[in-house]
């Protein structure tokens, strides 16, 4: 049994103007338990739509989604969506340990142990020292790590990740990859990644889906066999792994 | 706007000036004392008052009408506020209701509760809601609208459901809009509970002052007007004590929501 | 807003209608709240006897009078302060002390000196719309760019020009807000007044008939003022989209955009 499986997705709006869009097209694909994939497309394909219909934020046209062989019908409880505008995801009357502990808080988790876990996901994150701190004093890496901090607080079995580095500088970006994949590594949480940056994905993923342009389709899956853990350097010095970037490309371009 | 902080001599002394005119123009024109008195009479008449313990009676009655209408309206507004500004269904079907009450003065509504609740302390209080109600309902409605949407999604990807979402995700990230209706019902407020006073009563400070009016105490009646404004700026300060220490998170985000 | 709302027309149509029920089956003390139909027809009956017409013209007059008062003398006042620092701290004393007092304590003050005539209520008007008008005026010329009075010194404009050509159409907006803050207060101020020491106007009316018993008559007094309140709005409106049609449209850009 697959973590999550999606049947034929298709998402569609009503404009203002009355007429229909098509945001998703037809999405099927099934992700395994622990794995890193990633959804790569030009912008505005339907992404961040595709993202929130899985998280069950919004119901799809047609198709169904599946998380532990239960179909969506609402945001599901063990799973968690990172959004991309973070920085008004997070509590703003909230301290940056009050977030985390939020993320407890809605598991019912309170008490000694409760805090003890709060303060270990600060120390992963590398927050320490910013406990009383309030998001607004924060720069955008660290209300990123916020957030993903009090996400994992949650220990969701799938975390949906909609392009949370697209708008840090590049060393940030890059540190915060690593960190990811670190916590990743430890958590073993199922993680369904999405960003234009192609190089990120492979850098990240174990597969990758290619999106086409709106209406998003998958126009290709593409399995990243690089060895784990992965290195900034190393792997990206793989031969194999401009070959990917530029098929990848190649694909989205046409 | 340099030395704000710096201690305003100009204004304190124009003050001062103003004071001393006052008392000094009193004193040498004994007709106009009857309708101007001396300050120094005004404080001395509140003294007496005050030591005599009728005063501060009057002051508790207002005080704890005051109390009772606010802290009623604030609960009532915001819990009404947040659920016709989350639910928009709802809200669409008492707006048109709503948008015709606003435009009556609360006042006006004096005279319907002497009817149904007598000249007692319900009906002070009862008018003193209807009136406060307003500003809070519409500014906390306001708030909630004024949120931004990821907010909510993050409330609900974290699994929250309606009223956990609105206690735990609405009503903090609403607070600053609430904030100010509740500022503005707290003067609200206070003007109903000293107006019903006066119209209809027989004790209060609004009482009071318009009793020493119709008896041609002057330096009394100024006494109670003193009493007054100092209630008004007393209330005021604490909610900006209460308001600076719940919302210290406001600090650096600019005015109206987001970062 | 898309759609016309019929759900709520339908609830208000509701609401009254249960009114009437409830009022004509007795199950509300028609002695206190008579059914509607009955107000309605009293209120036509005033309105066309020149009753209700007439209370409202009293009372505006004195109204009008209060509030072009309280403009005429906080808008320059205001002026002064936001653009003199001086002036700014020599009266900022003064009208912190005069803030706090509640405008209805003022009325008996007023009567004190000047009886139950107009003058009273002008004055009480007067006072109560001070400190919208003043402190929006004053953070209105405070919260001008200062690139804009120094272009008047670059162009040689003597102050009274820089006042009427620069910080008035500037600060309009802010100007407008106080005003337009002030409108309620002062047909509630108005009202209080009335109430507290008159011998007509609409808020005398209305109590009068609830002195009186006239409960029916009571209730299409509130509905007049209701219905004055309401125009009120709208002519304030109308009159700010006129005058202000720059401010307007760039304010309708932002709530749309």
């Amino acid at each position: 049994m697959s973590i999550l499986e999606i049947h034929g997705l298709s998402k569609s709006y009503r404009q203002s103007s009355g007429e229909l869009t098509l945001a998703v097209g037809n999405i099927t694909c099934r992700v395994e338990a622990g794995e890193f994939v990633s959804f790569v497309g030009p912008s505005g394909c339907g992404k961040t739509t595709l993202l929130m219909s899985i998280a069950g934020l919004l119901a799809p046209t047609s198709g169904r989604v599946l998380v532990n062989d239960k179909e969506v019908t609402g945001p599901p409880p063990n799973l968690v969506l990172l959004f991309q505008e973070y920085n008004k995801s997070l509590f703003a009357w909230r301290t940056v340990l009050g977030n985390i502990q939020f993320g407890l808080e809605a598991r019912a988790k309170r008490g000694a142990d409760a805090d003890r876990k709060a303060h270990s996901l600060i120390e992963l994150v590398g927050l320490k020292g910013f406990e009383t701190h309030y998001p607004w004093e924060l720069s955008g890496g660290m209300q990123q790590r916020v957030a993903i901090a009090r996400a994992l607080a949650y220990e969701p079995e799938v975390l949906l990740m909609d392009e949370p580095f697209g708008s840090l500088d590049a060393l940030t970006r890059l540190e915060l990859e690593d960190a990811l994949l670190t916590l990743w590594a430890e958590l073993k949480t199922t993680i369904l990644f999405i960003t234009h940056d192609i190089e990120e994905a492979i850098y990240l993923s174990d597969r990758i889906w290619v999106l086409s342009r709106r209406p998003s389709q998958i126009i290709e899956e593409i399995r990243i066999r690089f060895p784990r853990p992965r290195d900034q350097v190393t792997t990206r010095a793989e031969r194999g792994f401009m070959e990917i970037r530029n098929a990848i490309y190649g694909k989205i371009r046409n | 706007m340099i030395g704000l902080k710096r201690f305003n001599w100009q204004g304190w002394s124009t003050f001062g000036l103003l004071l001393l005119l006052w008392e000094l123009g009193s004193r040498s024109a004994p007709k106009l004392q009857f309708y101007v008195p001396p300050i120094s009479r005004v404080l001395s008449a509140l003294g007496q008052l005050v030591v005599s313990g009728s005063l501060v009676q009057h002051l508790a009655v207002t005080l704890g009408r005051f109390l009772a209408g606010y802290l009623l309206a604030a609960a009532l507004g915001v819990l009404l506020g947040l659920i016709l500004g989350y639910f928009r269904g709802l809200h669409g079907l008492v707006a048109i209701v709503i948008e015709l009450l606003r435009p009556m003065p609360s006042v006006a509504i004096i005279p319907v509760a002497v009817l149904m609740l007598g000249i007692g302390d319900s009906m002070i209080v009862a008018v003193t809601v209807y009136a406060s109600v307003w500003p809070i309902l519409v500014n906390t409605i306001d708030g909630v609208h004024h949120i931004e949407h990821v907010l909510i999604q993050t409330g609900r990807t974290f699994g929250l459901r309606r009223r956990k979402l609105l206690r735990r995700v609405i009503f903090p990230a609403a607070s600053p809009y609430i904030v100010t209706g509740l500022r503005i019902g707290l003067s609200i407020a206070l003007i109903l509970v000293t107006t019903a006073e006066m119209i209809i009563g027989s004790k209060g400070l609004g009482f009071f002052i318009m009793d020493e009016e119709r008896a041609m105490n002057s330096a009394n009646m100024y006494a109670g007007i003193l009493v007054v404004a100092a209630l008004g700026y007393a209330l005021n300060r604490v909610f900006l004590q209460l308001e600076g220490r719940m919302m210290k998170w406001r600090h650096g985000v600019a005015a109206g929501g987001a970062m | 807003m898309r759609g016309f709302n019929w759900r709520g027309i339908g609830f208000l149509i509701a609401l009254l209608a249960g009114w009437e029920l409830l009022a004509q089956v007795q199950l509300l003390n028609p002695l206190i709240v008579p059914p509607l139909s009955k107000i309605l027809a009293i209120f036509t009956d005033l309105l066309i006897s020149g009753q209700i017409p007439m209370q409202i013209a009293l009372s505006m007059k004195r109204a009008a009078a209060g509030y072009a008062l309280a403009a005429a003398v906080f808008v320059p006042l205001g002026i002064g302060m936001g653009l003199s620092q001086r002036m700014h701290r020599f009266l900022e004393v003064v009208v912190e002390m005069l803030r706090p007092v509640p405008p209805p304590v003022v009325i008996p003050l007023a009567m004190f000196f000047f009886g139950l005539e107009d003058r009273m209520k002008i004055f009480v008007i007067f006072f109560s719309c001070a400190w919208p008008i003043l402190l929006n005026t004053l953070a209105g010329v405070r919260g001008l760019d200062r690139v804009l009075l120094q272009t008047a010194r670059t162009f040689g404009l003597s102050r009274s020009k820089t006042i009427w050509q620069i910080v008035l159409p500037a600060c309009a907006p802010q100007i407008a807000t106080g005003l337009r803050v002030s409108l309620p207060i002062t047909l509630i101020l108005v009202v209080i007044s009335e109430m507290v020491g008159s011998t007509d106007g609409i808020g005398y009316f209305i109590l009068d008939s609830q002195r009186r018993f006239k409960v029916a008559q009571m209730y299409a007094g509130m509905f007049a003022l209701a219905l004055l309140g309401y125009l009120l709005n709208q002519l304030f409106n109308l009159t700010y989209r006129v005058m202000l049609s720059w401010h307007w449209g760039m304010m309708r850009q932002k709530d749309e955009g």
